[in-house]
């Protein structure tokens, strides 16, 4: 392997030419990206592009699939975490809010919280519920019977438990009311004002375009776009190929056309 | 009448042991999935080991040395079969059987044709109640299981340990995610059910019972229906499970006198036919959410 380039002093979180495969599969072939400190970066794509692979492979979790690193760095600051055990990666800033919630339902939302950060000091504790003053309120209750945005945002405050430097979001929106989903992305900005680097996988493109600062868009496990996020949500193959709009059409009429020809 | 609550508190006591050790198999397979085989051995051993050392050590002094010895091996068991080997969890129940196998030879070599006392304090003292006389053993029985079971109870509720336990059991991959060391948690697991089977070993073996001989195992093995009945996932499952056993193996076998139409030993049959029966209305037993379908 090449040596990487010394990482650059701002950056939280970096990914360098990293190629995994389900065994025979390749998921991911020399994705490279970057989450400076303190911004929001985000990583587009469709599904089966690669997206979750990426948080899998950043967390360590990829032995759960079947999966592995090939080859190629990831790091957080100073410290390589490639092939890390995952509470290695944890405890080195880097923690996960994982697609689909993941939360115990069969555990309270305290105890959820505690998962998060057994030893997480009082003021972390409230920074989480000052954010999401609904756990405050249902913290005896089984997290099971949470509504799935209060489900969502369990996971986030879950993981925010444990002070992430870098807080790695899949695709938190999924499956929310437009309202819910609205307040779940005020929030992760509210966090990247707080201090904490956000790397957010999103198939909602223009939500993800409007909260991040620079964005990737994977396709067929590689980078096949980069690009500061209001640039590329300025761009035409963008807009034409993730936001669902073209130079001419609105957005409805798009998702029409979309219905058409799956029909069709 | 005074009959009847003698078996019932013989039964209970009996039965306190059982959830004892079946506590130690639920722990196991909720931690890892694995069904433990061979966890009536570890009971063997962590009796053995207190057997032969009660003479020198003291009969407290052996016990400590005999859980310690239990739980090492069970922490062993963790380490070669889960996390060097890495095998399927049905593998490993299949494994299991074989490290009974030869555990169970080399302590059935050294036992001979010896019946071991382990120096229990209690003896052969009885004590009589209003005309109810019954073994200090099975009161002692009693009190140690309620009381390793309550302590068991509470930090599994309320430990960090147990909140890991119980979060590694319901998704194991987010709990890696949040920084759980699942290895930590499966060997600890093996560790507290070798533990909790050396402590039932004593009561399993003490009198009525002549001493720890190579059959002793075969009472650990009533813990099994025990376990399953109650959910082989469920802690609670494994109380209730333990006690029912318990129950019916003492008050079947006392009044077997009076089912002789069914034949002799019927005490020892008869958890396994309250495990089938209840299993057959309750395929996951009676507290257990998975159907036992990996072994």
């Amino acid at each position: 392997m090449v040596n990487p380039p010394a990482v650059r002093d701002g950056t939280a979180l970096s990914v360098r030419d990293l190629t995994v495969s389900y065994r025979a599969v390749r998921a991911l072939h020399g994705v490279s990206l970057q989450v400076p400190r303190g911004e929001i970066v985000a990583v587009l794509g469709a599904n089966g592009a690669g997206k979750t692979t990426l948080m899998r492979a950043i967390s360590g979790v990829l032995r759960f699939h079947g999966g592995s690193v090939g080859s190629g760095q990831i790091s957080c600051g100073e410290t390589t975490l490639t092939k890390a055990a995952p509470h290695r990666i944890v405890a080195s800033g880097v923690v996960q809010a994982p697609e689909g919630r993941r939360i115990f339902g069969r555990m309270s939302v305290e105890e959820n919280l505690r998962v998060g950060g057994f030893h997480a000091p009082a003021e972390v504790r409230k920074r989480v519920f000052d954010l999401f003053p609904i756990l405050g309120e249902r913290r005896a209750q089984r997290a099971s019977l949470l509504s799935g945005g209060e489900q969502q945002m369990l996971a986030m405050g879950r993981a925010l438990m444990a002070q992430p430097k870098v807080l790695l979001l899949d695709e938190p929106t999924l499956g929310l009311a437009p309202k819910m989903a609205e307040h779940i992305a005020n929030t992760v900005t509210e966090i990247n004002r707080q201090g904490t680097s956000v790397l957010l996988v999103e198939q909602n493109a223009a939500l993800a375009l409007r909260l991040s600062n620079y964005a990737y868009v994977l396709d067929v496990g590689e980078v096949a776009l980069e690009g500061a996020s209001a640039e590329l949500a300025a761009s035409d193959e963008v807009r034409r190929r993730y936001l669902g709009v073209s130079e001419d059409a609105t957005p409805v009429l798009a998702a029409r056309r979309g219905i058409t020809k799956w029909k069709g | 009448m005074t009959r009847f609550i003698e078996l019932l508190i013989n039964g209970l006591s009996l039965g306190s042991v059982y959830a004892l050790i079946a506590l130690g198999f639920v722990v196991i397979f909720r931690a890892t999935e694995v069904v433990n085989f061979a966890h009536a051995s570890l009971l063997l051993l962590g009796g053995y080991v207190t057997a032969v050392l009660h003479a020198d050590l003291g009969f407290v002094g052996a016990l400590a040395v005999g859980v310690l010895a239990a739980a090492a091996v069970g922490a062993l068991i963790e380490l070669v079969l889960l996390r060097r080997a890495k095998a399927p969890r049905q593998v490993v129940a299949i494994a299991t059987i074989g490290i009974d196998i030869v555990l169970m030879a080399e302590l059935s070599r050294r036992l001979g044709t010896q019946v071991l006392s382990l120096g229990d304090p209690w003896r052969e003292k009885v004590v009589t109640i209003g005309g109810i006389t019954v073994a200090q053993t099975r009161i002692a029985a009693l009190v140690v299981a309620a009381i390793l079971i309550g302590l068991f109870l509470l930090a599994f509720k309320y430990t960090s340990w147990g909140v890991s336990m119980r979060a590694v059991a319901e998704d194991s991959e987010t709990s890696a995610l949040m920084g759980i060391r699942l290895g930590r948690i499966s060997m600890s697991a093996w560790a507290v059910a070798g533990a909790l089977a050396a402590v039932a070993a004593v009561f399993i073996t003490a009198f009525p019972t002549p001493g720890l001989d190579r059959t002793s195992s075969i009472a650990a093995l009533k813990a099994f229906p025990a376990a399953i009945l109650g959910g082989l996932d469920s802690v609670t499952g494994a109380l209730v499970g333990g006690l029912l056993i318990g129950v019916t193996e003492a008050l079947v076998g006392g009044y077997q006198n009076d089912l002789t139409f069914l034949g002799r030993g019927l005490g020892d049959v008869a958890p396994y036919v309250v495990m089938i029966a209840i299993l057959l209305v309750r395929p996951s037993g009676l507290f257990g959410t998975r159907e036992v379908s990996r072994v």
